[in-house]
């Protein structure tokens, strides 16, 4: 070297420079400036918000004057245990739990083959299309479900066209789950539960499946187990994170959901639609927050057991 | 003899590439083989195709007398110790070594039993409860180890399983490896790129290059009588001859191999020794390899702890026998 290059170069005499230099040797002012803003944010809108609507469901409702009564009270969470009520809660759950089994089983071959066998274009494709659907509206795509599910919709005529009416009717001549159409029952409401949720259901699965490496099922194979056993053994214990997931998404969407039991099914209330009720047209906001607790508890519960069955342990 | 596995013209093709192209192959029950070279040369793929995980294109493949072709790995008393181990994460070691039992069906209790008595063989013992994460590399190949072998397989298959270990463990492991297989008297079936691994470990090795086996033998004979400049290359110490001045010492026109102890050196001009030019010395415990340039070709010689080496720089003359020079094939 024929220069004598400074080893340590002078100090920046631009603000941004002296910012960068004062950031670097106080790291914790970094962090502060970091996180004030997203943390403000939470703190005032999310969990602010939230604890108004906690507040809300101690106060009751004046069954004469229709006033807010502003004493806290257990009342209005003894209401939630009516039976009206109940069913309401009974329903919505069965309901999740449905929709969750149901998108897990129509997303798993789907993730399984994005994960192990998509490559290149074919992967592409894979994100493409189940990315898709989320970008159009969803109550476009709830009311292009209610068509195709009407009595005189596109699968009435196809189940006609087969010459499988009779196995339409059977279904829906079911007790409970049937109805005057598929767009009137349960089973339609699942369906469009399901069709909506499943992306939900699918991306965190594919990226759990993407984490299994190749060998550790040959390994299981090579150890003699068939492919059930391998499923059982090894797939699905190192996929549960991914499932557990992905049924946070799909159970609390549907548990929260009033929109879609709004537009297909029976006139049967579902949580999200009891809370909307309440709190418009009863004006009973107190009720309404005790249901919206509902969901909160259900989830939090789900999440505990979810851990205790080591569903995290993975992560 | 028994054959343990028998390979006829067997092909594996993937598209364009061959990635074993109709090898032939007998491998004699009892016997710790060893499969060499260099990497895509298809060692990997033969392997995987004993264990099932791959099926020939084309050939005929018998496991002891038996069929292989369309036999799923689950269905063959075979098993595989992985290059990266594949230990199952989420399972505790006990159960990682036990799970080949557990699959057949055999109870919790007798399961965990026999992987106790596995674990103490490769003194893991009481390492039962831990998880594979916990473990160290050495430790975690053990655990691969007695997975297979708690099966009692009739063939062992390992792929490059001390590769990820550190020279001083490796060599432990080699040993062990060895002994292991002297003791259970199960055909061992050992893949590797490591000359030296394979040559010290196995009974018997097969030298691989782009999917053929291009020589098979005994360690001495693979080492001593490299069949080809292939060979004779890649298992490495010997030093290859070209055609010109192998016609000047043995009168024919071939490549040929030398091995450095058959060389030694002189100081003194004259004879019929090769004059070359001493440019490096390297000290490696039991002898001095030095090696020498003689008219831009470089010829080792090993010179036994003791005897005087050479000063680099100085003109000395090399003396063999034109009998420990052997002929071989020019390709692959």
């Amino acid at each position: 070297m024929s220069m004598s290059a400074a080893i340590i170069r002078e100090r920046p005499a631009s603000l941004m420079g002296q910012v960068s230099d004062y950031l670097w040797r106080n790291p914790k002012v970094f962090l502060f400036l970091l996180l004030t803003p997203p943390l403000l944010w939470l703190g005032i809108i999310y969990v602010g918000s939230l604890f108004a609507l906690l507040l809300q469901s101690f106060y009751s409702i004046d069954e004469f004057s229709g006033l807010i009564n502003h004493e806290l009270t257990l009342k209005t969470y003894g209401e939630l245990l009516r039976p009206e009520n109940l069913d309401i809660i009974v329903r919505t759950v069965t309901m999740s739990l449905a929709v969750t089994l149901g998108a897990a089983i129509i997303a798993f071959p789907i993730a399984y083959y994005a994960a192990r066998y998509a490559r290149g274009g074919w992967k592409a494709l894979f994100y493409l299309a189940v990315m898709l659907p989320l970008w159009s509206s969803y109550l476009v795509k709830v009311y292009a479900w209610k068509l195709i599910l009407a009595k005189e919709g596109i699968l009435t005529w196809l189940f006609a066209k087969l010459h499988l009416t009779f196995l339409l009717d059977a279904v829906l001549s079911l007790p409970i789950v049937g109805g005057n159409s598929l767009s009137l029952s349960y089973i339609g409401m699942f369906l469009v539960f399901v069709y909506v949720w499943v992306p939900f259901m699918i991306l965190p699965l594919q990226a759990s499946l993407e984490r299994v490496p190749v060998n550790l099922i040959e390994a299981s194979a090579d150890l003699g187990a068939n492919a059930g056993q391998t499923f059982r053994n090894v797939i699905f214990p190192l996929a549960l994170p991914g499932l557990i997931a992905g049924s946070i998404f799909t159970f609390s969407l549907t548990l929260g959901d009033y929109i879609i039991p709004g537009i297909v099914g029976s006139s049967r209330l579902f949580i999200g639609q009891a809370v909307s009720a309440h709190q418009g047209t009863a004006g009973n906001i107190p009720l309404a927050a005790a249901f919206t607790v509902v969901p909160m508890v259900i989830m939090g519960l789900y999440l505990m057991f979810a851990k205790r069955m080591g569903a995290f342990d993975a992560l | 003899m028994t054959i343990a596995v028998r390979f006829d013209a067997v092909s594996r093709h993937f598209g364009a590439v061959r990635a074993v192209d109709a090898v032939d192959l007998e491998i004699e029950e009892g016997e710790f083989f060893a499969m060499l070279g260099p990497s895509g040369s298809g060692k990997t793929t033969c392997l995987r195709l004993i264990a099932g995980f791959e099926q020939p294109t084309a050939g005929h493949i018998e496991i002891f007398g038996e069929t292989a072709e369309g036999v799923p790995p689950y269905r063959r008393n075979v098993n595989t110790v992985f290059q990266d181990y594949a230990l199952f994460p989420h399972l505790s070691v006990l159960d990682n070594v036990g799970y080949g039992l557990m699959v057949s069906g055999v109870d919790k209790a007798a399961r965990h039993r026999a992987a106790e008595e596995a674990l103490a063989l490769v003194k893991l013992p009481g390492y039962g409860a831990r998880r594979p994460a916990q473990l160290s590399g050495g430790q975690r190949q053990r655990v691969a180890l007695v997975r297979a072998l708690v099966n009692k397989p009739k063939v062992l298959l390992l792929d490059e399983p001390l590769g990820a270990l550190d020279l001083k463990l490796r060599e432990q492991m080699q040993e062990e490896l060895k002994a292991l297989q002297k003791s259970l008297d199960i055909t061992f079936v050992f893949v590797t790129h490591d000359q030296g691994e394979a040559l010290s470990m196995a009974d018997r090795v097969a030298v691989f290059n782009d999917g053929k086996i291009v020589q098979a033998g005994t360690p001495a004979e693979i080492y001593g009588k490299p069949a080809s400049r292939f060979v004779a290359d890649f298992v490495g110490s010997s030093n290859v001859l070209p055609p010109q001045l192998v016609a000047k010492i043995a009168g024919e026109s071939r490549w040929g191999s030398l091995k450095p102890e058959s060389v030694s050196i002189s100081a003194a001009d004259g004879g019929l020794g090769l004059r070359a030019k001493v440019i490096a010395a390297h000290y490696v415990g039991s002898s001095t390899k030095v090696v020498t340039e003689h008219e831009g070709l470089r010829i080792a010689a090993a010179i036994q702890a003791g005897r005087t080496v050479p000063a680099v720089g100085s003109d000395v003359t090399l003396i063999f026998a034109k009998s420990d020079v052997h002929l071989m094939e020019a390709g692959s």
